[in-house]
C-alpha cells in the first residue's frame, strides 16, 4: 500500500515542480510539504470513483490551504479524474487551473479555496450533513499551520466537537513556516496538540512524510468515538528538494533554469 | 416582517425536509417553536457568523436549502468573504436573512445600523437582493428565495403592512409592485420606509399632486421595465431608502435611467454618507437623517416647481 502512495507522492512532486515552473507560479514549498499527505489520502484513504466524481458515497476532501492547489490537480490527474496533459495549463492565460484550487470545470475538486480559514467550516457543514442523513462517508480537510491564526477555524473546531462530528478529520500541515517566518515568531501555536484536545478533538501526531504513519492515523476508525480527529502532520516545507527544504524563499520563488533541473533531478532520484 | 418570515419558514420546513435554518444565536424566543418542531432542520451555531456561513455552505453543497439568520450587519459584513467565496462562488442555495434593516435597531447604536448592506450585497455576482417593503412581501419573498439555486439576501425590518395592495397582487422576485397609481411623480422605495412614502402620497394628494408609489422590494435583479414605464409617465422620480447614498436603490435607479437615456428628473432620498453616532427610534432617525415623509414632500415640491 505504501509503495503505491510513495509512487504517487513522487509524481505529485514532479508534476507540481513542472506546473509551477511552466506557470512561473509560487508555493512549490507548500506543495512539496503536503505531497505525501495528498498521496496517502488519494491512494490509501479516500473512497472515490473518478468516473463519477459526485458519487454520493464518496469521501469528501477539501484543501483549505488552497495555495497548494497544484498538488491536488496533480493527484486528481494521476487518479484519472482528467488527463495528465491538462496540468500543463496551470496558471496560464485563460486556464481554469488557478493558482489557488478551484472546482469550476475541474472534476474531483470538492471545494475552491484560497483565502485561509474557510475550508474547515465547510468540511464541518458537510460532516454535519452526513450525520443528519445517516451517511457513512468521511470528510477530510487539509490545512496549514499558519492558517490556524484565522479565528474562523476555532469557531469550527468548537462546533465540530460540540456536535460530535467523528466523521470529520482535520489534517494540519505543520511545517513550522508560514508566510514570512515561523509560527513561533509570528503567532505561537504551541501547545498546539493540547489546544485541539482541550477543544474536544482526538489528536494524533505523525511524521507527515511517513506513509505508514499517515495511513495508520487516517485509517483509524474514529466513527463512534463522538470526537472529530485532528492529525498533526509534522512536515518539512519544500520536502524532497534539498535547497528548498525549510527555506521560505520557496513559498514565492519559481524554479527556473539550473534550479529547475537540479530540483527535478533530486525528485527523480528521490533523496 | 420577522413574524411573516418565521411563518413562511415554518410552512416551508413542514413540506420540505431539505429546508434548514441556522441562527448565530439571535432571535430569542422567536424560533423556539420552529426548533421544537423541526429539530433536524434547525441549528444555533453560536455567536460565530463566519462559521455559520461555512456550515451553511457545507450543508448547501450536500443539497440543503439553507437560511442563515442574524441581526443587521452580523449576517452580512462579519462573514462577507464566506458569503462571497464559499456560498456564492459555489452557487449554494442560501438565503442570508438580516433582521433589522436600516435603523430598525436605531437605539442600539451604529454597530446595529444596517445602512450599507444593500450596496455591498448587490455587488456580489449572482446574489439576489430583496428588501421587502411590507410583511406580506416578506412572507412571499421567503418562499421564492428558498427556491433560488444560489445566494439571496433578504433584508427585513419590524412591523410592516400585512396584506397585499390589491387582492390578487402577485409577488415575483425582480418585479416591482405598484402600491398606488399616480401621474405627476414617481416615488420608488425599498424596505419598510414605504410607509413614509404612503404618508407623503396622501399629503401630496391633498395638495393636488398625484404620486405613483412603487415598492422596489428587489434591488437585484432590478425591475428596469417598471422604472422606465414610471419615469416615462411622470418624468419625475424620487427614490427612498434607509441606506447610504452609494450603491443602493438610488444608485441602481440612476444607473437604469442613464443606461436607457430616459428623459426624467431624479431625486434620491438616502443617508448622506455618515455613520450615526446618535441613537433613537427608527422614526426619529428617519426624520433626523431627512428620510421621512416631510423630506419626500419637500423633494416632490422641488421637482414639480
Amino acid at each position: 500500500m505504501s509503495e503505491l502512495s510513495i509512487g504517487l507522492a513522487k509524481k505529485i512532486r514532479l508534476h507540481a515542480l513542472e506546473m509551477t515552473h511552466l506557470g512561473k507560479s509560487s508555493h512549490i514549498g507548500s506543495i512539496l510539504s503536503i505531497a505525501d499527505i495528498l498521496a496517502v489520502l488519494y491512494e490509501n484513504i479516500l473512497q472515490f470513483d473518478p468516473r463519477k466524481p459526485k458519487l454520493d458515497t464518496r469521501d469528501r476532501f477539501i484543501l483549505s490551504k488552497g495555495h497548494s492547489g497544484a498538488g491536488v490537480y496533480a493527484a486528481l490527474a494521476e487518479k484519472n479524474f482528467f488527463l495528465v496533459d491538462e496540468l500543463k495549463k496551470h496558471y496560464s492565460d485563460g486556464s481554469i487551473f488557478s493558482g489557488h484550487v478551484s472546482h469550476k470545470g475541474v472534476p474531483g475538486v470538492e471545494f475552491s479555496t484560497g483565502s485561509l480559514g474557510h475550508g474547515l467550516s465547510v468540511a464541518t457543514g458537510m460532516a454535519l450533513s452526513a450525520k443528519l442523513d445517516k451517511k457513512t462517508h468521511r470528510v477530510f480537510n487539509v490545512m496549514s499551520d499558519g492558517e490556524c491564526d484565522e479565528g474562523s477555524n476555532w469557531e469550527a473546531i468548537m462546533f465540530a466537537s460540540h456536535h460530535n462530528l467523528d466523521n470529520l478529520v482535520a489534517i494540519v500541515d505543520y511545517n513550522k513556516l508560514q508566510s514570512i517566518y515561523s509560527p513561533k515568531l509570528t503567532l505561537n501555536l504551541e501547545p498546539f496538540r493540547s489546544k485541539w484536545e482541550s477543544f474536544g478533538w482526538s489528536v494524533v501526531e505523525v511524521d507527515g512524510h511517513d506513509h505508514a504513519e499517515l495511513t495508520d492515523a487516517l485509517q483509524a476508525e474514529s466513527s463512534g468515538s463522538g470526537k472529530p480527529l485532528c492529525v498533526i502532520a509534522h512536515t518539512v516545507k519544500g520536502k524532497g528538494v534539498s535547497f528548498m527544504e525549510n527555506n521560505n524563499l520557496w513559498h514565492y520563488r519559481t524554479a527556473q533554469d539550473e534550479e529547475y533541473k537540479d530540483a527535478k533531478k533530486e525528485l527523480e532520484d528521490g533523496i | 416582517m420577522r413574524d411573516a418570515f418565521v411563518k413562511q419558514l415554518t410552512e416551508l420546513a413542514k413540506k420540505d425536509e431539505s429546508i434548514f435554518f441556522i441562527t448565530a444565536d439571535l432571535g430569542f424566543g422567536v424560533f423556539d417553536n420552529f426548533a421544537e418542531r423541526f429539530p433536524n432542520q434547525y441549528l444555533n451555531v453560536g455567536v460565530a457568523e463566519q462559521n455559520m456561513v461555512g456550515i451553511a455552505t457545507g450543508l448547501g453543497l450536500e443539497g440543503r436549502k439553507v437560511f442563515t439568520y442574524s441581526i443587521a450587519n452580523f449576517a452580512t459584513l462579519r462573514c462577507l468573504e464566506q458569503i462571497r467565496n464559499d456560498a456564492a462562488y459555489h452557487e449554494v442555495n442560501l438565503t442570508v436573512v438580516a433582521s433589522g434593516g436600516g435603523f430598525t435597531y436605531g437605539g442600539l447604536g451604529m454597530s446595529h445600523h444596517a445602512t450599507e448592506d444593500i450596496s455591498i450585497m448587490r455587488s456580489l455576482p449572482g446574489v439576489e437582493v430583496v428588501a421587502p417593503c411590507t410583511a406580506w412581501e416578506t412572507y412571499e419573498a421567503t418562499k421564492l428565495l428558498s427556491q433560488n439555486q444560489g445566494v439571496s439576501y433578504l433584508r427585513i425590518e419590524k412591523g410592516g403592512i400585512q396584506i397585499p395592495p390589491y387582492p390578487n397582487t402577485e409577488f415575483e422576485v425582480g418585479k416591482a409592485i405598484k402600491m398606488i397609481e399616480g401621474s405627476d411623480i414617481s416615488i420608488i422605495a425599498t424596505g419598510g420606509i414605504i410607509t413614509e412614502c404612503l404618508k407623503a402620497e396622501k399629503i401630496l394628494k391633498d395638495q393636488g399632486v398625484s404620486s405613483e408609489v412603487i415598492s422596489m422590494h428587489t434591488i437585484k435583479p432590478l425591475d428596469e421595465d417598471a422604472i422606465i414605464a414610471s419615469a416615462s409617465l411622470t418624468k419625475n422620480i424620487i427614490t427612498v431608502e434607509e441606506h447610504n447614498k452609494y450603491g443602493g436603490l438610488g444608485s441602481a435607479v440612476a444607473e437604469t435611467i442613464a443606461k436607457y437615456n430616459i428623459d426624467c428628473r431624479l431625486s434620491c432620498i438616502s443617508i448622506d454618507d455618515v455613520y450615526s453616532a446618535i441613537v433613537g427610534s427608527q422614526e426619529y432617525l428617519r426624520a433626523h437623517y431627512k428620510l421621512d415623509h416631510h423630506e419626500i414632500i419637500k423633494k416632490a415640491q422641488a421637482l414639480l416647481q
